[in-house]
């Protein structure tokens, strides 16, 4: 009997741990998934119960939660509408084709090379957020979203006629135009072409490795007196400065720190395939990214976690519909989007969960007992 | 009462989300079956949606015509089995399609159909052994670092000289301008190699233009320039919606001047809205046109038309040359239709590199080098009262 009471507080304690409040409880949650589904995969593919197919997507799907995850930073946490999320991956990707490229001849392991080319990505998307983001996060709402999306078509039109070479150990870089005494081989990125010939280096590991880090730094950062004082400011802005909070310091702090997370999401991006042309990173990629973040429910970085895996599978699972593949995909993500925010199918879902879920039932069993007590006088 | 009712309805979506995978999970491994019996299984790459489907669909149709054929021709002797997937024109999903067909049991590739994903495809390609040979990816990193990877397409470099020997042969006289497009690596890549090819011959360019896809309507700027220079040939390596309203624009301008095309500009009769007569008198480099005489094309033109109700493109000849240069190189390979992945792309290496030609309806005897680029005559055409009369 003593035991059993044990037992009980046993598993108090530890639901306490893990779910004791809001934060615990979204950080368990998120964690859990990445790593059972780290774990889940890695031995299904071992196991050569997991196809081709599937395998080659783990890399892009740690990236895109990644994405997922740094754009919730802005959109969800700071309550900013961002449309140039693949600006920053492209800014991020190209730096890292280019310092891995540069250390290749002396740096034979691909691991380093590629934790370089992940921080290089993060710093200079940093400083492409700080650029962009000090003249603009005095804007607010609708302004501020068309400003990121030109700052995405930006990148890219800059990256469309950038060249750059290695002429024996130096950098060379040129406008529209190819580099004398740079051939072959030694051209990195080529405009429109992009970047050829990259050796690959990311991995799933290392990619699980920057989607854990990059949801430490965001949930960190969330419950932090700095996310704090950002959810103030986004939840209302007037009475946040009236308790003297520096509104734009703290929307910049959010908006940096998404834009490097996502420069870091985009160098490992770039190291996982031989070529990369700066087309990728175009609105449409943007808006894919914001998709995963709005389907997962704004804010909610677990959900982000799930969408962003979820779309990035569908896909390529509804091949075999062949020509009504692109219709499927859409269709899904429609009616996804209306039972997801349809209060009424919001409401009949909870219902369902408080009848599976053991935990409420047994609260509810309880309380009839309780109710039982007052009436009948019993016990059992 | 009601919560019975809603908890058959829970067991329904459920069931059907069982089944539905299920469904899904045999739709992955029914495909390998299809190596049993003497079948060969070539896998395609291209987009098949997208702003570039026109291009995929037509290497679908184009190959799956020749499957057909050769499956007909010869039932008890290798039979073909034909599977496109679907790339958007994207590097990303291409390596998806690329990994979708190996688990299906493909053997051999026809493929990507487009530059950059056929870049990211070779290599993996390469990496895993598999032999490709692409129907129209022609830029050159494609080939690049690659021993797997075969064009029977020109490569862009190649269309470039051409183009840069045929006018300097034919035009020696004319003052030569340019318009490309400087955002897309199939344009620039053409340029540059015509470009370096036209001064070695010991002439200069009268005036070169630039324009990017985002501003592909308005070209009175750059025809002005051309005009002022005093250009009386320009050459366009790009495609065929910016030709059509270089043409229009420099019509309305009373510019007369000699146009130069080359693949890209395949397509532009086709083009609604665009007043045809405008494009008399075009010249232009590309290795395959329905309109020719020859009867091996007219044959092919006629299945075609009747099978998909439309006019083939170049795509779709290059397709079905690809599908008979496979079908005969494998035949000289000698091996089984159960041998690996591994080792037809190794038999079928030898064989490309060998001696081996193959003809079809976009040349005789193509030869391919170790690098993978196809050594082929190319066909100059000149448009007359809307038709391609080869020159």
């Amino acid at each position: 009997m003593a035991e059993r009471k044990e037992n009980k507080a046993g598993a108090k304690r530890l639901r306490n741990i893990f779910f004791g409040n809001e934060y615990k409880k979204e950080a368990t949650i998120s964690y859990g998934i990445l790593i059972v589904g780290y774990i889940l995969l890695q031995l299904g593919a071992n196991a050569g119960l997991i196809g081709r197919n599937l395998q080659g997507q783990f890399v892009p799907i740690c990236v895109y939660i990644s994405l997922a995850i740094s754009l919730n930073l802005v959109v969800g946490i700071s309550g900013e509408l961002s449309l140039g999320h693949a600006g920053f991956m492209s800014v991020g990707a190209f730096t890292g084709i280019i310092v891995t490229r540069m250390m290749e001849a002396s740096m034979p392991s691909g691991n380093v090379r590629l934790f370089f080319a992940v921080l290089a990505g993060a710093i200079t998307a940093a400083i492409a957020g700080i650029i962009i983001g000090i003249p603009i996060l005095g804007l607010r709402g609708d302004y501020l979203a068309i400003v990121t999306l030109a700052f995405g078509e930006i990148v890219r039109n800059i990256m469309n006629v950038l060249y750059f070479g290695l002429d024996g150990k130096k950098l060379k870089f040129a406008f529209n135009h190819t580099i004398d005494g740079v051939e072959g081989n030694q051209r990195i990125i080529t405009g429109a072409i992009g970047a050829t010939g990259v050796t690959k280096t990311a991995t799933f590991t290392t990619a699980m490795l920057l989607t854990l880090f990059t949801l430490f730094v965001v949930l960190n950062l969330k419950n932090s007196k700095h996310g704090r004082c950002i959810m103030a400011v986004r939840d209302n802005r007037i009475a946040g400065e009236s308790i003297g909070i520096n509104v734009k310091k703290y929307k910049l702090i959010a908006f940096v720190v998404s834009a490097a997370l996502a420069g870091m999401a985009g160098a490992m991006f770039g190291q996982n395939y031989s070529t990369l042309a700066p087309l990728k990173f175009n609105f449409n990629t943007s808006v894919l990214i914001l998709v995963f973040v709005v389907l997962g429910g704004i804010g909610n970085i677990w959900g982000g976690i799930l969408a962003a895996t979820l779309l990035t599978i569908l896909p390529e699972a509804l091949r075999q519909f062949a020509d009504y593949r692109m219709l499927t995909y859409a269709v899904v993500l429609i009616v996804v989007m209306i039972c997801t925010y349809n209060p009424t199918i919001r409401a009949r879902a909870g219902m369902v969960w408080e009848k599976i879920s053991p935990r409420k039932r047994r609260k509810k069993k309880a309380e009839e007992a309780a109710d039982h007590d007052e009436t009948g006088k019993e016990e059992m | 009462m009601k919560n019975k009712k809603w908890t058959k309805f829970v067991a329904v979506v459920l069931s059907c989300m069982m089944i539905l995978m299920m469904v899904a999970g045999c739709g992955s491994k029914s495909g390998g079956g299809d190596s049993e019996g003497n079948t060969l299984y070539i896998g395609g790459i291209g987009p098949l949606t997208g702003a570039a489907a026109l291009y995929g669909n037509a290497v679908k149709n184009g190959a799956q015509l020749a499957v057909d054929e050769i499956n007909a021709a010869n039932p008890d002797g290798v039979q073909l089995v034909w599977d496109m997937q679907d790339d958007e024109h994207d590097a990303e999903k291409s390596v998806n399609a690329y990994n979708k067909l190996v688990d299906n049991g493909m053997q051999v590739l026809i493929g990507a159909v487009t530059t950059a994903p056929c870049t990211a495809v070779a290599s993996e390609a390469n990496a895993n052994r598999t032999f490709a040979l692409t129907p129209s990816a022609s830029g050159p990193a494609v080939t690049e670092g690659n021993d797997n990877v075969f064009q029977l397409c020109f490569s862009d470099p190649n269309q470039g000289i051409a183009s840069a020997e045929y006018i300097a042969t034919n035009y020696p006289d004319a003052k030569v301008g340019v318009i490309y497009n400087n955002a897309d690596n199939y344009s620039s890549g053409i340029y540059d190699k015509f470009k370096s090819e036209y001064e070695a011959s010991g002439k200069q360019l009268a005036a070169v233009e630039a324009f990017s896809d985002d501003a592909n309507a308005d070209f009175t700027a750059q025809l002005n320039s051309l005009k002022n220079a005093g250009v009386d040939l320009i050459f366009l390596p790009i495609y065929y919606t910016p030709a059509s309203n270089i043409m229009t624009q420099a019509n309305k301008m009373g510019y007369d001047v000699t146009y130069f095309g080359v693949d890209g500009m395949d397509g532009i009769l086709d083009l609604e809205g665009f007043d045809t007569s405008l494009a008399e008198g075009v010249l232009l480099l590309t290795p395959f046109t329905p309109y020719s005489e020859d009867e091996a094309v007219q044959n092919f033109v006629k299945a075609y038309e009747e099978k998909f109700n439309e006019t083939p493109i170049q795509f779709a000849a290059d397709a079905y040359d690809c599908v008979y240069a496979i079908y005969d190189a494998f035949g000289k390979t000698g091996l089984g239709t159960d041998a690996s992945m591994e080792d037809i792309c190794e038999a079928m290496i030898g064989v490309f590199t060998g001696d081996f030609t193959a003809s079809g309806l976009t040349a005789e005897e193509m030869k391919w080098e170790a690098s993978g680029e196809v050594n082929k005559t190319p066909k100059v055409c000149i448009i007359e009262d809307g038709k391609y009369v080869e020159k």
